[in-house]
């Protein structure tokens, strides 16, 4: 509150002294309503702009961020990677494995006041299991699903044994399975929900969104959290502030000025250049909340000569050292991994089989070898070059510059991410804008198994994911490892997908690294988690 | 003039056709599918298929042309395809920002640069003429977010005397409103003055060498009068042209200084409509900034005439 610097109070004897008292004591007030009201909102830089509302329909991380606020799960993983209920009470398998009855906890509501049913449940995940990956192998092994004998009840009876109902339905990352209101889920999952309501623990404000400068949320005073503690995605999410702001800053610096300047109250993911300056203010913390971190990948075009040929592939994979590629997208060695592990490192699939020239950078003979008993004729490799995105500019220089060095031609083309994103999805030839390679990012919750692993999908152009590999074994092994009953059998077949992947040169991850973020030390209990949570934060 | 005023804005349709022609054609052929953006990387190819059809996409160009005329004709701009919001409340949004920035930074400007480059004019070869020039080749030279970040670190991380971003609409108080306009308005104001001093000055010398400015002194007028009344208003043909085309500039978006402070302005929405291929709300905007151009444009035209009554349009 300001007022004019000129501004002179002049107290006559009593009434004087009792006007500037009041005059005190309202200034006072004011400025504590306005302090008070203010500790209320959490505002928060992300790492991007929310642009579409519905977690199904797209696997942008904004979107599942946005779902976690307003959508609840049934199962959460905690910060064991194991998953716990969350919207379930309990449930029960038969005994032959292939009926699954869950009751749900009791007083979920929707936030337009309907109870939360069975029903709406198998709405939910009947449109989440069309759109992701782990869902529509869930979905393979579904029978039917629908609301059990009382409303709160829900049942899936499976074709045949799966070992992985409660995994998939506990799936952290891209897409999510959300539960919503049956008449939002009966929306075709290639078109947008309507309407944004949950049952989770923020309610949308809708009136107050504005696309690319904000997003808000007010806290859902009817939602019953879990009585555990919040443990990663899992346990009780206890809302402590009465409304989230999502502001969009797309500038790094004004996001760090207000930071600094108290501003915001927390930014997703600063850049790692800013890293240092924020943790040298004591008013400032910065930790790295996602374990998994993210990981940093190659992927070849399997369709494109050369790259048709195995052997190509494998010298392109065999000439990359993740050191290098690490030290020029990261630079600071304490946030990044030297992490061979298709399935991420540090993860009960985590494997280095097939990747030793990858981390110890020691393939570049190797890759001249693969490329002269391949016969490589100087054709120029297309790698498609994103040179708006400031975690995906750095990667694709390196790698050509190591393909360079080891005797490939690089035509390196640079093109906004959404025009890669476009051309990606194109299996034409290079004659008619094809393309050879690109690098993208994945946070390491999408990427941990080979069910959530896009890349070491076999199937070929029919159904393979954007290079397109058609190696049939891989798909036996995915199968064999969504019914494989035991850790250990799968950890067999996660590290047999791996070395076969590596051996037909399908991918390859070029480091694992982190994006700590920074918040203001006026707010308390932010979470490890696999995405940005708000519950369990209070602010002073 | 009434019936110039009526031909200029005949003339503007078939130019808005052609810029939303365009517009339209331009986008089309960019590489880009916003149908691949809302799906993600999972989507199998008949899933695109399915969310192309819902957005339209899959219509023959020309069908998908005249769709979106005959909605312009309607007065609906359509639907953002990322966000479903209607791209007029979009843009609406976004006005007050833009408009607000536009018309402080052109009025701060115009009250310094014009009376800094008659001085200048006036005082030809001095150290205030001098120093003008020094301030303008600066205004020219140093980048809008070099000057924007060197206003944050000064007056709002050192001095804390403003807030380092954000925008406040004039609804919620006018003192909010100005703490919050005011940086981002001497930033580019900084840049305007260098503009518009320059062009005052360069218009000022021509006058001020004419027989016409000799006679009024030879008259025993006195310097102000000859240099504000005979002089000034001589040359403001050239400052109004500058002054309109920058206020144009302006309303059709600053991104920089938006995305420096902060503010929501129609300049962001175009980049980031731009970026995510979100075809509705990048035609709108455009066709907006071009009918902002022309309507400035008639606006200078008819300013033209009120300043210098030698000037008649047929």
């Amino acid at each position: 509150m300001n007022f004019p610097l000129n501004m002179k109070l002049k107290p006559k004897g009593l009434t004087g002294l009792l006007r500037g008292t009041m005059f005190a004591a309202t200034v006072a007030s004011l400025a504590m309503m306005a302090g008070m009201a203010d500790a209320q909102t959490l505002r928060a830089v992300k790492h991007s702009d929310l642009r579409v509302l519905d977690p199904i329909l797209t696997t942008a991380y904004m979107s599942r961020n946005h779902g976690y606020m307003i959508f609840d799960t049934l199962y959460a993983l905690d910060e064991n990677l194991a998953p716990q209920p969350q919207m379930v009470d309990t449930h029960t398998v038969s005994e032959d494995g292939l009926t699954y009855t869950f009751t749900l906890r009791d007083g979920l509501m929707f936030h337009d006041g309907a109870p939360v049913t069975g029903a709406d449940v198998a709405a939910s995940i009947a449109r989440w299991g069309e759109r992701d990956g782990m869902g529509q192998v869930l979905m393979s092994f579904v029978d039917s699903m629908d609301q059990g004998g009382s409303p709160n009840e829900f049942v899936i009876n499976l074709k045949q044994p799966y070992g992985l109902v409660i995994d998939s339905l506990a799936k952290p990352s891209s897409n999510v399975p959300f539960i919503m209101p049956k008449r939002l889920a009966e929306t075709p999952s290639t078109e947008a929900i309507p309407e944004q309501i949950g049952s989770g623990p923020f309610k949308w404000v809708a009136d107050e969104y504005q696309p690319g400068v904000r997003a808000v949320y007010e806290k859902n005073e009817d939602y019953v959290p879990r009585s555990e503690p919040a443990s990663f995605a899992a346990g009780g999410k206890v809302v402590k502030v009465d409304r989230v702001e999502w502001v969009v800053m797309p500038d790094d610096q004004t996001a760090f000025n207000a930071l600094q300047a108290g501003e915001i109250d927390y930014w997703e993911s600063p850049p790692s250049d800013l890293l240092p300056i924020l943790e040298a203010n004591p008013d400032v913390t910065v930790k790295n909340l996602n374990a998994l971190g993210m990981q940093t990948i190659m992927r070849p075009n399997t369709l494109n000569a050369p790259m048709d040929d195995v052997r190509i592939r494998q010298a392109a994979i065999a000439s990359v050292n993740q050191k290098d590629v690490l030290d020029a997208l990261v630079g600071n060695p304490e946030l990044y991994n030297l992490c061979g592990a298709m399935f991420v490192c540090n993860t009960p699939l985590a494997s280095d089989v097939g990747s030793e020239t990858l981390v110890k950078g020691n393939g570049m003979e190797k890759a001249k070898a693969l490329l002269a008993d391949a016969g490589y004729d100087g054709t120029p490799i297309v790698i498609m070059h994103p040179t708006d995105v400031g975690t995906l500019r750095t990667q694709p220089v390196v790698v050509a510059q190591a393909m360079r060095d080891a005797g490939f031609v690089v035509d390196l083309q640079a093109m906004d991410w959404q025009t890669l994103v476009g051309k990606r999805a194109s299996q034409a030839s290079i004659a008619d804008g094809g393309w050879h390679m690109f690098m993208t990012n994945w946070v390491g919750a999408d990427v941990f198994n080979p069910l959530v692993n896009n890349m070491v999908n076999g199937k070929g152009p029919d159904g393979g994911w954007f290079g397109w590999p058609d190696v049939p074994k891989l798909e036996e092994l995915r199968t064999a490892y969504a019914t494989a009953p035991t850790l250990e059998e799968q950890q067999s077949l996660a590290e047999e997908i791996q070395k076969i992947a590596y051996e037909q040169g399908v991918y390859a991850p070029i480091g694992q690294y982190f994006v700590p973020s920074a918040w203001s030390n006026n707010i308390e209990g932010v979470l490890d988690a696999p995405a940005p949570l708000f519950w369990n934060i209070s602010k002073n | 003039m009434v019936l110039y005023i009526v031909q200029r804005i005949l003339a503007a349709i078939p130019v808005m056709g052609f810029v939303a022609l365009f517009v339209f054609l331009l986008l089309r052929l960019t590489p880009g599918d916003p149908a691949a953006i809302i799906a993600g990387d999972t989507a199998t190819p008949d899933q695109l298929d399915a969310i192309r059809e819902s957005l339209g996409l899959n219509e023959p160009l020309f069908v998908q042309f005249f769709s979106w005329i005959g909605q312009l004709l309607q007065g609906d701009f359509g639907t953002s395809i990322l966000s479903g919001k209607p791209v007029l409340e979009l843009i609406a949004d976004r006005m007050e920002p833009t408009i607000s920035l536009a018309l402080t930074t052109i009025i701060l400007s115009v009250l310094i640069a014009v009376p800094l480059g008659v001085i200048a004019a006036w005082k030809q070869g001095t150290l205030i003429d001098r120093f003008v020039m020094l301030l303008s080749v600066l205004g020219f030279s140093v980048p809008v977010f070099v000057i924007g970040y060197l206003m944050i670190s000064a007056f709002s991380m050192q001095l804390g005397w403003f807030p380092v971003q954000g925008f406040k609409p004039l609804g919620e108080g006018v003192g909010q409103f100005f703490h919050r306009i005011a940086l981002p308005t001497f930033t580019l104001t900084l840049l305007y003055i260098a503009l518009i001093a320059r062009i005052t000055r360069t218009s000022m010398l021509e006058i001020l060498g004419d027989d016409y400015v000799r006679t009024a002194r030879a008259k025993g007028l006195p310097e102000r009068k000859v240099l504000m009344r005979h002089a000034l208003r001589n040359c403001s043909v050239p400052i109004i042209t500058v002054i309109g085309i920058g206020f144009a500039l302006i309303i059709s978006g600053v991104v920089v200084t938006e995305s420096v402070f902060n503010l929501p302005g129609l300049g962001r929405l175009t980049v980031d409509a731009v970026l995510s291929r979100d075809y509705p709300v990048i035609q709108a905007v455009i066709l907006l900034a071009s009918l902002i151009y022309v309507v400035i444009n008639l606006l200078i035209d008819i300013a033209y005439v009120l300043l210098d009554p030698r000037i008649r349009y047929a």
